[in-house]
């Protein structure tokens, strides 16, 4: 459960988010609206990256400011350029790192790296150089790496933007098996088919909460 | 797409030897350079290091992609070298840096950066009496691997913005966006690290 409750946020004298109150339970949450509307910076508050300039955001009863680091072992974030979150030269590695610094004894991480490889199709590349994975595939092992860690919630922000359609229906498959709490931003609206509510924001404010179609409209409705 | 430094899968002798043996190994050989004076040195050295690289059976292209970034730089201080001290002085002083660069990516290719990173932490514990963090050192020197490819894209990222725009060889068209690239792709990596709880 995500609560938001009163949360306002800025950066410097400029507004980004405004009075936002919502309680999110839902199994799969989107969240649309245009460039600088607020939504990166929303999910960013969901992991505690970002704290509110004012308000509270809880995840199952955590607080973001005051339980910052249980908050992130719960909530895993998957960002739009899955380059800039690849920390490890190996894809194997990488997709360990997470549990390494969780100190998990070496035979259960090998185990749980192995899972995570062959979960997301990996399995064949677990000793290439990340770079040289195609678009999908980093995004695919970005996605290994926060899942193997086992979140509560994934909180993913544009992780299609980069890709092509295949890869993005790729990435929009894996993520609707998921047993997570997945609270996706996105720009391709045909990825929210199927989710149980959809966010709209425009300019710092959520303009609309509804189920996807009534959303969208909406959404399309803004942008003219 | 670099492959410069980076863990290459194997199973020879020196992919099996501990990390931190072939790191004071190595450290060792750095320590030893300034022992070198002469040319000849230099060729024994040059033998045995081949014969290391034999042992661990790289594939050539890979060795070769080791010294290609350094190649203008050693062109010009050979240049330096034959003008200021003669031509034995620049073999010496070229040869030896070009031997430490071939040595340390032998290191970093027969060794998984995990294993790099674990044997490091072990060997800064002691520094935890002057409050430095092992594991952060280790951090840093992952993410320093990790990172030369990623310097490597974003170079060609940005000469072939400037081709694109029918731009020549200037130095500063080119360093200017590939330094803005990098810092913000170090903004976006410690937002990440940040992200998968590192900071906590």
């Amino acid at each position: 459960m995500i609560e938001v409750a009163g949360v306002s946020h800025r950066y410097g004298s400029r507004p980004v988010l405004v009075d936002l109150d919502l309680r999110l339970s839902e199994h799969r949450v989107g969240v649309v609206g245009a460039n600088g509307s607020g939504k990166s910076t929303f999910a960013r508050l969901v992991n505690g990256l970002v704290l509110p300039t004012s308000g509270r955001v809880r995840v199952d009863g955590l607080d973001t400011r005051r339980d910052g680091r249980e908050v992130r072992r719960r909530v895993g974030f998957c960002f739009t350029d899955p380059d800039a979150q690849i920390v490890m030269p190996t894809v194997a590695e990488d997709v360990g790192f997470g549990l390494r610094r969780r100190g998990l004894p070496k035979q259960e991480l090998r185990q749980r790296v192995d899972g995570a490889l062959a979960a997301y199709g990996l399995a064949g590349h677990a000793d290439h150089p990340a770079h040289l994975l195609s678009g999908g595939q980093k995004q695919l092992l970005a996605l290994a790496s926060v899942l193997v860690t086992q979140p509560a919630v994934l909180v993913m922000d544009e992780p299609t933007t980069l890709l092509d359609l295949r890869n993005a229906r790729l990435i929009s498959s894996v993520v609707a098996g998921l047993p997570q709490q997945v609270l996706l931003v996105t720009h391709h609206l045909e990825l929210l088919d199927g989710f149980d509510r959809v966010l709209v924001f425009d300019e710092g404010r959520l303009v609309a909460d509804d189920e996807p179609a009534a959303a969208v409209r909406h959404y399309r409705g803004l942008m003219g | 797409m670099s492959t410069l430094g980076l863990f290459q899968p194997g199973t020879s002798v020196l992919h099996r030897l501990p990390a931190g043996l072939k790191l004071l190994a190595l450290v060792a050989a750095g320590v030893g350079s300034v022992l070198v004076e002469r040319p000849w040195q230099v060729l024994v050295a040059a033998a045995l290091l081949g014969a290391f690289y034999a042992l661990a059976r790289l594939p050539p292209r890979v060795v070769v992609a080791q010294v290609r970034p350094v190649l203008w730089i050693a062109t010009l201080t050979f240049l330096v070298q034959l003008v200021v001290s003669g031509w034995q002085r620049a073999v010496v002083v070229v040869g030896v840096l070009g031997l430490l660069v071939l040595a340390a990516a032998l290191v970093t290719l027969t060794t998984r950066t995990t294993d790099l990173v674990d044997a490091v932490v072990t060997g800064c514990r002691p520094l935890r009496l002057l409050r430095v963090d092992p594991e952060r050192v280790g951090l840093v020197i992952a993410l320093g691997i990790r990172s030369v490819p990623v310097v490597v894209g974003l170079a060609e990222q940005v000469r072939d913005a400037q081709r694109a725009r029918g731009l020549g060889a200037s130095p500063r068209a080119f360093a200017v966006p590939l330094v803005v690239r990098a810092l913000r792709h170090a903004d976006a990596l410690g937002e990440a690290l940040a992200a998968r709880g590192v900071d906590d």
